[in-house]
């Protein structure tokens, strides 16, 4: 049985579907990508496996962690879960830590609440964990607030508070896409390195496949709140099935400068990602998928072979390989 | 050496304030003299009334002062102040110092009661209709607040005189028993403060209000929530603090408004405070005494800033070490 199993998660808003019908699985240990446009329903569906939806939204379908669905369980127990199993990092370390609390604080709070730490031992637990981040200089760091600090180390503070727990799954929302080019790279190494050690869980949100591709063992393809595609990373990169991936791989792979000459424009896909509500009937791709067929106007069906999961009328593939449906 | 260039630049904001205040009192010497002096009506002819000669009228003209050029009469004045004397009134013939001190032992009691009854409504009302957002009892709460908001102070105070005084008689109508009997005395004072303190309490409310929603909406907060923090945990351990930076700025302005609402409230109760003071002089063209309580209220609303503006720093550690 996978650690965490998304079975057909829906996120509403009023009478708007924003994220329909998904479905994931990751493994213990196993690291999952989420990959997709803005607007695609990526975060809503991280923040709606760790319950954290914002006022308005409501999330349906079920949320396993270990077999026990977290949709349906009491707030009380996802708070339990929250933190201590399941912990987040979110794209904006700016906004992301309170301003008037110090870091030290900040990073020790989970094992406060978890754990029942006291502050002295929270503050200590906390000057390892930032050494653990690569702070040179942890005692100093820990009596400092948000603004003193530059946006990657902001960023190492949350992953710090993540990790302290010891958790099954970490949920990184973009975490670098805030970040300034040249730390992305070492928050990214970071992270790996940690998720490595501690063998948790990982589901990366990224719109940058190749932030991606080195991270991860799958990937989960989104468009319109659905899952399009997804498979292993090499599967997903070497030969994508699904028209919307394969456009996706085209803008990240042309943004490698040796393989695009000057002068030539960057390939884009494209139109632009709708307004929620605003997608097309049937499949939500196909006002900008140049390989449309009629039989677009119906959603199509989720087809499962072997690790691979499709839902497209007309796949990329040529040899159209015998895929059988989805129970 | 280190130690006393850190404490210089610590104090360096308090003393540029400082001098701002100093500033902004001369201003407001200066307007309220000049206001107060092109007020048609001289002194002497109303205290002498309308049957006065002109003999007598400009022998008591000579005899008060005012015949010496404005400039003097306005250097005497501020002098005066940065004394420590305040004057001597026209018409009573009393210490200004002492009269303003007296009708201070009922305003100012009277302004932190209302703030009081304003802070025991707001907050609670503010927060409550924040965490119940868009349900039925939030509604409830904002239209209440709306009601409160536009029923004005004197209607409001003459409301409570009709349904607890004369009808039900709880409590004393208007009057000011002293304060040798403080249980009398604060009997007197709680209509008038909730007139006060109802209108500050529902403004109030609505920036509480506002301020909490956007906590409960911030980024940190859902953080916070994300270690496994139920969201009254997460607002209490990382929302109030920051919901509290622009709340001190709004109870600031209350105070520095109630101190002004004050006046006409006495009014309505007849309370000997400063607002009966300051219209009684203002009847009775006791110039000094005007001048002297404008400069008052304008000083204690600065100072009021003043602390607003230093609780910040003490609220927001972004602040620190910046001016």
């Amino acid at each position: 049985m996978p650690l965490l199993r998304v079975r057909d998660l829906s996120v509403t808003s009023g009478s708007l579907t924003l994220v329909n019908g998904v479905n994931l699985e990751v493994n213990a240990g196993e690291r999952v990508g989420l990959i997709g446009e803005s607007g695609s329903g990526k975060s809503l569906t991280a923040l709606a496996i760790a319950g954290l939806l914002g006022e308005g939204l409501r999330a349906s379908g079920e949320v396993s962690l270990d077999g026990e669905d977290l949709v349906a369980a009491t707030e009380r127990r996802r708070c339990e879960v929250r933190g201590s199993r399941i912990a987040m990092v979110f794209q904006e370390p700016m906004s992301a830590l309170n301003p008037t609390r110090r870091i030290g604080d900040q990073v020790g709070e989970t094992l406060r609440i978890h754990q029942g730490l006291s502050r002295r031992s929270a503050e200590k637990a906390a000057v390892d964990l930032l050494r653990r981040v690569e702070f040179a200089d942890p005692e100093r760091y820990v009596r400092m607030y948000p603004h003193e600090l530059s946006g990657g180390q902001r960023q190492r503070v949350m992953i710090a508070s993540a990790i302290s727990c010891d958790p099954e799954v970490i949920l990184a929302d973009e975490p670098t896409t805030a970040l300034d080019v040249t730390v992305q790279r070492r928050v990214l190494d970071l992270l790996d390195r940690l998720v490595d050690e501690s063998g948790c869980a990982l589901l990366l949100i990224a719109h940058d496949l190749a932030v991606v591709s080195e991270v991860c063992d799958r990937v989960v393809t989104m468009y319109g709140g659905r899952v399009v595609e997804s498979g292993s990373v090499a599967q997903i990169i070497d030969d994508p099935h699904h028209p919307y991936t394969k456009a996706l791989l085209a803008t990240s792979k042309a943004l490698s400068v040796a393989e695009t000459s000057l002068g030539t424009s960057l390939p884009s896909i494209p139109g632009t990602v709708p307004n929620a509500g605003q997608f097309p009937r049937g499949c939500p791709f196909r006002d900008r998928c140049d390989r449309r067929v009629e039989a677009c106007v119906e959603v199509p069906p989720t087809l499962v072979r072997d690790t691979r999961t499709l839902a497209c009328w007309n796949p990329v593939v040529d040899d159209e390989p015998v895929l059988e449906e989805a129970p | 050496m280190d130690a006393a260039v850190r404490l210089g630049r610590a104090l360096m904001p308090l003393l540029r304030r400082v001098g701002t205040i100093a500033v902004a009192l001369w201003g407001a010497s200066v307007l309220v003299f000049v206001v107060l002096n092109v007020l048609p009506g001289s002194p002497a002819q109303v205290i002498l009334g309308t049957q006065a000669t002109p003999q007598a009228v400009r022998q008591l003209t000579i005899q008060l002062g005012l015949n010496k050029p404005l400039l003097r009469q306005y250097l005497d004045w501020v002098g005066g102040l940065l004394h420590g004397s305040l004057g001597v009134s026209y018409i009573s013939h009393l210490s200004i110092g002492a009269q303003i001190a007296q009708a201070l032992s009922v305003t100012g009691p009277l302004v932190l009661f209302a703030l009081i009854i304003g802070l025991v409504i707001g907050l609670p009302l503010g927060f409550l209709g924040a965490l119940r957002n868009g349900r039925v009892s939030g509604s409830l709460i904002g239209s209440l607040s709306q009601i409160g908001m536009a029923v004005p102070t004197v209607v409001a105070g003459l409301l409570l005189v009709i349904i607890l005084t004369v009808k039900l008689h709880v409590f004393p109508t208007s009057g000011f028993p002293g304060w040798s009997d403080p249980l009398q005395a604060l009997r007197a004072l709680v209509l008038p403060a909730f007139s006060l303190g109802l209108v500050e309490g529902a403004i109030l409310s609505r920036y509480v209000r506002a301020s909490v929603l956007e906590q409960l909406r911030s980024d940190y907060l859902r953080t916070a929530r994300s270690k496994g923090l139920r969201v009254g945990q997460a607002l209490r351990r990382h929302g109030i603090r920051n919901a509290a930076i622009p709340l001190v700025t709004v109870v600031g302005l209350e105070l520095a408004s109630l101190i002004v609402g004050a006046i006409v409230v006495e009014n309505v109760f007849a309370l000997p405070g400063l607002g009966l003071l300051l219209l009684d002089s203002v009847n009775n063209r006791d110039l000094i005494t005007v001048q002297d309580i404008a400069m008052l209220v304008a000083s204690a609303v600065l100072v009021i800033n003043l602390v607003v503006d230093l609780s910040y720093r003490l609220l927001d550690p972004r602040l620190k070490g910046l001016s």
